[in-house]
């Protein structure tokens, strides 16, 4: 099976280097034609004008923040039954990306509410719930850190991974509710009429964009987490030796 | 079942003993709650609408002081080890561990609340819906809580590692708790908040002590 195949490092490091150039050209060029499209062609908006072309980069942001706490889950629950070693690299490799989208989205968000709401922020559930994901990749970011070595913390992050997702959709639908107890409607949404082709479009090559930076970044993450794990063997290797 | 019975009765003893942490954690409870007022006025009516929130909050960050002790001491005396190493389940021994933590945090915290409340200037109505959400919420907050004290058990600076794991996990209780006594102070019905607190507490059951049996048996390996 592929997986198993991978679990070879050496194997993974040889795949990821053949990959890498191609995945990198893809990203740039997807890049290219989505943020051009979107910010210099797509029609503007007949009520939000050029406002608009923040969701460019706003939504797909949104998506990958959400993907990559669904991928680290994943990625922790394959470590933790199947002891894969390369699962782990790739949870931990996964964690800074999905919050720097977190913070992307939230930050365009804001950007994009002043000028349509007229505030930076409001507790509007969406952006709620995006917030305390972003803080549960803060505090998994942070276990990580906060034990020293690599075995015990890739086991306790992928558990507090595992209990995060469970609880990610109950903290999803009781911010729903509280937004819904606290504040009606009041929002002005973007689902009124459905999205035509000429914005849809370069959404779409945004958001294929957004999936292929994540892929490569992470590729390139887990290498370099691989070789530093390879460098920490070494030295305790020489420590050991001298000692 | 012997074992549950044991280790309850053993973190019982040590939580109501001389140097134990009840009264503490009450007493920050109290002192918590009573600095809102010095800080945002006296107007009974403004105090009144905030004080569920006030409460609440004070309940999570008290819950949160006594988190660090959970395993850390048993850790440190070497108990942890012979309670995993003793043949009960090691997710019987968190239940039991839970159930104590509770009943000598969270309850001690359920009987002072009509105290707060009293002070806080809230109504009959919202006094009583505290209480009830309090009771329900609380050992969620003790059952999500030992995750992040079982992921944490022998790291350094743990107590502030674990209010960053656990406070984003408390959200659904905060909501849900603080809601009802919001609805019940408007004269609204509080059923569909109850029950959702009810049905987190029971989703935490295994995810709590499950998760937290599993943080363990890799800390005392």
């Amino acid at each position: 099976m592929m997986l198993t195949r991978l679990a070879n490092p050496t194997r993974f490091m040889r795949l990821a280097d053949r990959l890498l150039p191609w995945l990198a050209a893809a990203t740039v060029l997807a890049f290219a034609a989505g943020l051009v499209w979107g910010l210099g062609f797509a029609p503007p908006d007949y009520q939000q004008g050029d406002t608009v072309r923040i969701m460019f980069v706003h939504v797909p942001a949104a998506w990958l923040a959400m993907f990559g706490y669904s991928f680290m889950a994943v990625a922790s629950f394959v470590a933790l039954v199947w002891k894969h070693p390369l699962a782990d690299v790739a949870a931990k490799a996964a964690a800074p990306l999905g919050a720097g989208f977190c913070l992307i989205a939230l930050i365009t968000g804001s950007l994009w509410g002043e000028p349509m709401w007229g505030t930076w922020w409001v507790w509007d559930a969406r952006l709620t719930s995006m917030l305390v994901l972003f803080f549960l990749y803060v505090g998994y970011i942070a276990l990580w850190s906060a034990i020293d070595e690599p075995e015990r913390a890739a086991r306790a992050a992928a558990i507090l991974a595992l209990v995060g997702a469970v609880n990610v959709p109950i903290v999803k639908f009781s911010v729903d509710w509280w937004s819904t107890l606290h504040q009606p409607a009041s929002v002005i949404r973007m689902d009124g009429p459905t999205i035509d082709a000429s914005i849809l479009w370069p959404l779409a090559i945004n958001a294929l964009a957004f999936q292929l930076y994540f892929v490569t970044v992470l590729l390139w993450r887990m290498k370099a987490e691989l070789i530093g794990r390879r460098i920490r063997a070494l030295t305790l290797g020489i420590a050991a030796r001298e000692a | 079942m012997n074992a549950f019975l044991a280790v309850l009765r053993r973190d019982l003893r040590l939580a109501f003993a001389q140097g134990g942490s009840v009264g503490l954690v009450v007493g920050f409870f109290v002192i918590a709650a009573t600095l809102f007022p010095l800080a945002s006025g006296p107007e009974r009516a403004e105090l009144a609408r905030v004080a569920p929130a006030v409460i609440w909050i004070g309940a999570l960050l008290a819950t949160l002081l006594s988190l660090d002790r959970m395993f850390q001491a048993d850790l440190e005396d070497g108990s942890l080890d012979l309670l995993l190493a003793g043949g009960a389940p090691s997710s019987l021994v968190v239940l039991a561990k839970c159930l104590a933590h509770w009943l000598s945090t969270g309850l001690p915290l359920v009987i002072v609340s009509p105290l707060l409340s009293l002070l806080l200037g809230l109504d009959g109505a919202g006094t009583i819906m505290l209480g009830k959400t309090l009771l329900l919420g609380t050992p969620t907050l003790s059952l999500i809580g030992a995750v992040g004290a079982g992921l944490t058990v022998g790291v350094r600076r743990a107590g502030i590692l674990i209010a960053v794991l656990v406070l984003p996990l408390y959200v659904p209780v905060l909501i849900f708790g603080a809601g009802a006594v919001d609805l019940a102070m408007l004269g609204l019905d509080t059923g569909p908040s109850l029950a959702l607190l009810g049905a987190v507490l029971l989703v935490s059951l295994p995810v709590g002590t499950l998760g937290a049996a599993a943080a363990l048996r890799l800390a005392a390996l």
